[in-house]
């Protein structure tokens, strides 16, 4: 009942003609940025960090959550027409989706993947509305110590265990927590890495992290191997429309991913790509047509996209009651938080519920402006691939250059982007995920000062970890996810989430 | 672990990577030990660097010994040209606004650079557009966000 009282309360937010454009501009570019090859939601929300600045905190942080949505849906529309999944979240999409545009039903494959992520997209909201407000009554009675194993958790599971290789995922988040070293200790005011460079003592920005890794990387990457396969995008035949059988055969994929993607979201597990590679296979296990599956099942385009969107709202719960990003996209957003001074966590649900359930409102409307804008416009969409390879990417270079010097005008930033863009190339090219670098960065810090605390508070006895029953289960849950995939190789199947 | 990798001894990127890690926490580790402000209860500032530094030598370590038996994923031939165009054009970038040319220029730079690394040949047009566009963002900037992005001479007249 109070979560009903809160969530109107929220919608009277979330309707304010100012927000609505918010969301809209939100979603409008996360459905852009998701069908845009090489340039995700992540990526985006770094680059608006610095100019939203100055704006009004609830309107940006609807639009990033607009964006995060948004690129969820514009996704799909690559896989399917491109073969080229414009995130990782979509490579399971691909597989069947692209068969069934090569087939002339590319119109019912978008069409299934819309009304699915709608679908998907509506329950898990709902979920994390109904969710949150009781995770945020058991993290009230979290310590410092709780925390600080729930970190551990976070890094161990996007690093470690569901990357290709452990090895590198940890290198990745290593160096990660090593940048967050650099600059003044917030405790004692003691400088650490910054070697007498003055730009240096405020630390390592985020924005200029990611976008270095994410943007530059990416554009040197792609320009390295620009000879190789020219994709073709296929124009969609026939109607858009589903028929009868479409509807039958979509809607229990739909629900049955809206059941992989939002609890495996919420969980600190690494985001959307172990939920959608998992309904893909299960809807090739229960398909009544599996001779299908390989050459277009309209089965295998539904639960993927339903469990991707899932999983979206679901990273969300641990985001907001937590503070716990367990995306890149989510540990992003969380740098867009912390630039208006508003910290994620049970404190914000009390200080601030307009704006928290504004935010969780204001993702119904995205999921319904989402549909709305991709089944009628998706021929728009499609014109925004033809956009020239070169343009693309000089445009999105000139964006990150903008973005870096909008928080820092200075050489050395910029100095500091391009080495991070040629990081991030190297990592690319020796497939090293960049996703956990960033989160190292972010939640190193916050991992840090939680440790501190809870050893300032036992006077220095590191057993308060394991004498308190929430962080002793936790830390045993994240060693058994570290030593994990170096038992049972059956698990590194399926990749890190990049975005 | 096959004769054949043997026979052509380290994967070279491996063993990159285990010393550049361990040169990494060589370097935590130094400017941690010449920290001079200590905390007076609980780990002070030098306890999280030093459990860096520790995950670094392990990884490095874990570098070498991948070094001797898989090595790292071998990547496909790189377009090296292409890359020192936008190399070239992010160093410009820097140069540019380094030594008080301006954003404008700066961009006109980077996305004439950029364009021609991924095989554009219209140089001149591809300089205009970004010309254009510099100057919006600019402009952009610090009319309506009222945040003055790196100004040179072009950009002072106009404010």
């Amino acid at each position: 009942m109070e979560t009903t009282l809160s969530l109107l309360n929220g919608f009277s937010v979330a309707l304010e003609p100012s927000k609505l454009m918010f969301c809209l501009i939100g979603v409008f570019l996360g459905t852009a940025v998701g069908v845009l090859p090489g340039i995700g939601p992540a990526l985006t929300v770094a680059l608006l960090l610095p100019v939203t600045f100055k704006l009004d905190p609830a309107g940006s942080l609807i639009m990033f959550a607009g964006i995060y949505y948004g690129g969820m849906y514009g996704g799909s529309t690559t896989a399917i027409l491109l073969n080229a999944p414009g995130e990782s979240a979509s490579l399971a999409t691909a597989l069947e989706g692209s068969k069934m545009a090569k087939a002339g039903r590319g119109g019912p494959a978008l069409a299934t993947s819309a009304i699915g992520s709608f679908v998907a997209g509506l329950i898990a909201t709902i979920g994390l509305a109904f969710l949150a407000p009781w995770l945020v009554e058991i993290a009230i009675k979290f310590g410092p110590w709780d925390y600080f194993a729930l970190m551990i958790v976070a890094f161990v599971t996007v690093s470690a265990t569901f990357g290709d290789s452990p090895l590198r995922g940890l290198t990745s988040l290593f160096l990660g927590i090593t940048l967050g070293l650099v600059g003044i200790d917030k405790l004692t005011g003691q400088a650490r890495l910054t070697f007498g460079v003055p730009e240096l003592l405020n630390g390592i920005e985020v924005t200029t992290l990611a976008v270095g890794l994410f943007a530059v990387g990416e554009a040197l990457f792609v320009a390295s191997k620009r000879f190789r396969d020219p994709e073709e995008i296929i124009p969609i035949k026939g109607s858009l429309w589903m028929s009868k059988e479409d509807w039958k055969r979509s809607w229990a994929p739909w629900l049955r991913g809206t059941a992989f993607g939002f609890p495996i979201g919420a969980l600190p597990a690494g985001g959307a790509e172990v939920p959608t590679f998992l309904s893909y296979s299960t809807e090739k296990k229960l398909c009544k047509y599996p001779e299908e599956f390989g050459k277009g099942a309209i089965e295998g385009v539904a639960g993927p996209e339903a469990a991707n969107n899932a999983s979206a709202a679901g990273t969300l719960v641990p985001l907001l009651t937590l503070g716990l990003p367990t995306s890149a996209t989510a540990a992003i957003m969380l740098a867009g938080f912390q630039q208006y001074g508003l910290n994620p966590g049970p404190l914000l649900f009390a200080e601030k519920p307009d704006l928290v359930w504004g935010l969780i409102a204001s993702l119904f409307i995205a999921n319904v402006m989402l549909v709305i804008l991709n089944l009628p416009l998706i021929g728009l969409w499609v014109k925004l691939l033809a956009v020239p390879q070169p343009w693309l990417y000089s445009g999105i270079l000139v964006f990150a250059t903008m973005g870096t010097l909008a928080v820092n005008a200075s050489p050395v930033e910029l100095g500091l982007l391009f080495l991070f863009g040629y990081l991030g190339y190297l990592m690319r090219r020796y497939d090293y995920p960049v996703a956990p670098m960033v989160v190292g960065l972010i939640l190193g810090p916050m991992a840090e000062a939680q440790l501190r605390r809870a050893l300032q508070i036992s006077l220095g006895d590191p057993m308060i970890l394991l004498e308190n029953p929430i962080s002793a289960t936790l830390l045993g849950l994240a060693f058994i996810a570290l030593v994990a995939p170096f038992v049972m190789k059956g698990l590194n199947r399926f990749k890190a989430a990049e975005d | 672990m096959t004769n054949d990798k043997l026979a052509r001894g380290a994967d070279r990127p491996a063993l990159i990577v285990g010393l550049a890690l361990l040169a990494v926490a060589g370097v935590v580790y130094y400017d941690a030990s010449q920290q001079t402000i200590t905390s007076n209860y609980g780990v002070g500032p030098t306890a999280m660097p030093y459990v860096a530094c520790v995950g670094l030598v392990l990884l490095g370590l874990a570098h070498l010994v991948v070094a001797f038996r898989d090595g790292l994923p071998k990547p496909e031939e790189a377009d090296t040209g292409a890359l020192l165009w936008i190399v070239g054009g992010l160093v410009g970038l820097i140069a540019c606004i380094a030594f008080g040319g301006g954003f404008t220029i700066a961009v006109t730079i980077l996305f004439s650079f950029t364009a021609r690394g991924f095989g554009r040949r219209a140089f001149a047009m591809d300089a205009a557009i970004g010309f254009v566009m510099g100057l919006t963002i600019f402009l952009v900037f610090a009319k309506l966000l009222t945040l003055l992005l790196p100004a040179g001479p072009l950009e002072r007249l106009f404010l």
